[in-house]
């Protein structure tokens, strides 16, 4: 069965994988600049600041891995990849690696040729009610309509969830997400439900954002990182590492600032990372200064949160589980050793 | 005086008073709210709180955001380039518009502006290079456009002879592109172009999802405008070819010299309506991750700073596409009039000119 399925793909031309020989990182070191696909229409992951420039979380994450690669974050072109494109502009080698708000799935995992790297922003499908419902959770919301975008794993998720727990709702799917918004702020409907992040989103720009509350209930979970074709182990542990680092970084408590005087510092671990050892990174094909390179151009991952999610910006997104494994969140870097 | 008396076919009969009545109505309900909305509830001035603030539109969001909305995510220092691309492009345009420039020198003044637009759009030759993906807004929604038009027309006045051709072979092959690229939508193709083309030849040839974009709209457009040119030469007489064949002519110079010229002047309006659809068609190319003047709009209504003024952004798209697809239409009307009375004064021209040889041949015999 699976042979029948790899020949036919095969004969579609769909393993594309196959058919790049040159490894990732000398294709994207002989062309001198890093192909990010990426997108421009999300708040927060990716989307243009008031000079038209990209920011988001996905779009540090691209200059990171610039930086580690070139030690200039300014050398990556982002490709703006749409949802329906956005797996074969990896696939056919258009774009080096994919940060695209993109859900980590075991399908997407293992069927489609890429891999994911790790994950850089760990959301979750949540609801946004009115606060003058006075519901403490999904489960009082008996009856209620609710505004989702169809075709999602948020509707699927929403109907299980009101299924198993014994009670109705009417659904309201509204194909755009700006239209969504609307109906929601015009009371079409009781609940709006989605990944936090979107959601929290739009509250920010309610009329008086604390007449709405995201309720605590999680129906599903959303981790979002990067992808790259599989097969290519090398460049799989270049974008892990810049990721890796980002989370170290914080825990040691070392940002853009202080990122000099850290190369100094006595603790090994730091050392090292900072290039204290020559030599090291040779396997991953980088300089010895590649991690300095991505803290003292991007910064750490509490910096690149607070600027693109966070306090700094004007999302205002609580960290939540993208806390450090130590404050009690699921960032976790292993050991630069 | 004129306009007074057609007002009074406003209400001339009772079903006339009532649609008059039913749409003062609509009007009534639709005007308030909007007038609320675009002008008096308006911001004019401030930031994103003083929009948040007013209940209705927020206006300072687009004086902050027409650069983008017209020019994307073109690096910004560099916005003169899109914007000499943008002129040289609708001075293009509007040399086009003029019968009186309707020769060879314009035949060759298209491909020559349009490869100074792409150069001053990408660099290089002594600008700094500009990456394809990085070309975005109304430059890249006209380049499209004229593009796709430019080549989409040679070929289309190929495919149309194709399959009006005596020989089998070519009417088939000719038939079967037209239908295909017509039968299938335009977002289809596209996306096969976009899509299924990298997965489809080896890496490295891929070529940029820009020129994909072009080589996808330029076939559509073809097929398209060979329709329209293949109903245009449905109506020239018959007759016309058999007496330039009687004349000796070969098949291209009668096609060239006889044919065609009366062809494309029945087939002008239908082609200026498929330029108007082709250039509101591009929008399209959002979905292949392309950012044009409607992506733009789109994208800059996510700066999280300006969040929610989607529909501002729109409304400066609508106005841009209404001005240039209204005035296209205007002009194919004033141009079907022109052709129209320049028919007849050819016609009347030709009256005259057997009349004036038929005294002449009356005279020549009475001398003999």
């Amino acid at each position: 069965m699976r042979l029948a399925a790899l020949l036919i793909m095969l004969a579609l031309g769909l393993v594309p994988t196959l058919s790049h020989a040159a490894s990732t990182l000398d294709t994207v070191k002989a062309r001198g600049v890093l192909r990010c696909g990426t997108e421009n229409d999300t708040p927060g992951s990716g989307a243009p600041d008031s000079n038209g420039v990209l920011q988001g979380i996905d779009i540090e994450y691209c200059r990171a891995i610039a930086a580690a690669v070139f030690g200039d974050a300014s050398k990556v072109t982002f490709i703006h990849t749409s949802t329906l494109n956005r797996f074969s502009v990896l696939q056919s080698g258009d774009v080096d690696v994919l940060i695209r708000e993109t859900t980590l799935l075991f399908s997407r995992d293992t069927q489609i040729g890429l891999i994911f790297a790790n994950t850089i922003m760990y959301d979750a499908q949540g609801a946004l009610v009115a606060a003058k419902t006075g519901a403490k959770s999904l489960a009082d919301l008996d009856g209620a309509s609710i505004c989702v975008f169809p075709g999602s794993n948020s509707e699927l998720n929403i109907a299980d969830y009101f299924q198993s727990h014994g009670l109705k709702y009417t659904p309201i799917s509204i194909d755009n997400a700006d239209a969504l918004r609307r109906s929601f702020f015009e009371g079409r409907c009781d609940v709006f439900t989605g990944d936090r992040l979107m959601l929290s989103s739009n509250r920010s720009i309610a009329k008086t954002p604390t007449d709405y509350v995201v309720l605590p209930d999680l129906l599903a979970k959303s981790p979002l990182g990067p992808m790259v074709r599989q097969g290519d182990d090398q460049w799989l542990n270049i974008v892990k590492w810049v990721v890796n680092v980002t989370f170290l970084a914080e825990e040691k408590k070392i940002t853009k600032a202080n990122v000099d005087s850290a190369r100094t510092s006595t603790d090994p671990e730091v050392k090292r990372m900072l290039g204290g050892t020559p030599g090291m990174s040779k396997q991953l094909g980088l300089n010895d200064d590649w991690a300095y390179q991505v803290i003292k151009q991007i910064g750490n991952y509490a910096e690149i949160y607070d600027r693109t999610l966070g306090d700094g910006s004007s999302l205002k997104l609580p960290r939540g589980l993208n806390k450090l494994w130590s404050d009690g969140g699921l960032l976790y870097s292993p050991p630069f050793l | 005086m004129r306009s007074f008396l057609r007002l009074r076919a406003l209400v001339n009969s009772p079903v006339n008073i009532g649609i008059t009545l039913a749409c003062l109505a609509l009007l009534a309900w639709m005007v308030p709210p909007l007038l609320h909305w675009a002008v008096l509830d308006a911001a004019w001035s401030g930031g994103p709180e003083a929009c948040r603030a007013a209940a209705g539109a927020c206006w300072p969001y687009v004086g902050q955001k027409y650069g983008f909305f017209l020019f994307g995510f073109y690096p910004s220092e560099a916005r003169w380039r899109p914007l000499l691309a943008l002129l040289l492009m609708l001075a293009l345009l509007a040399g086009n518009l003029v019968p009186r420039f309707w020769n060879r020198r314009l035949l060759i003044a298209w491909p020559i502006i349009l490869a100074l637009v792409v150069w001053i759009l990408g660099g290089g030759l002594g600008l700094p290079p500009v990456p394809t993906e990085s070309w975005s807004g109304l430059p890249l929604t006209l380049l499209i456009a004229s593009f796709a038009l430019v080549l989409g027309f040679p070929l289309g006045v190929l495919l149309a002879l194709g399959r009006t051709s005596k020989l089998p072979f070519f009417r088939m092959v000719c038939t079967v592109f037209i239908e295909l690229q017509r039968g299938l939508p335009l977002v289809a193709v596209l996306f096969m172009a976009s899509v299924m083309m990298p997965l489809l030849v080896p890496a490295g040839v891929t070529p940029g999802k820009l020129l994909r974009a072009y080589l996808a709209f330029t076939l559509v457009a073809a097929a398209f405008i060979a329709e329209i040119i293949r109903g245009g030469l449905q109506a020239v007489a018959p007759g016309q070819a058999e007496a330039a064949t009687a004349l000796g002519l070969g098949y291209w110079r009668t096609m060239q010299r006889i044919v065609l010229p009366q062809c494309l002047r029945v087939s002008v309006p239908s082609l200026v309506g498929v330029a108007i659809s082709f250039f509101k068609d591009t929008s399209l190319v959002t979905v292949i991750g392309l950012t044009d003047l409607l992506g733009a709009v789109g994208a800059a209504s996510r700066d999280p700073v300006w969040l929610g003024h989607d529909v501002e952004g729109y409304v400066f798209a609508a106005l841009v596409y209404f001005t240039f697809c209204f005035s296209a239409s205007r002009y194919a009307a004033w141009l079907e009039r022109r052709l129209q009375d320049g028919a007849r004064i050819a016609r009347a021209a030709a009256v005259e000119q057997a009349y004036a040889s038929r005294l002449a041949i009356r005279s020549e015999a009475s001398t003999a």
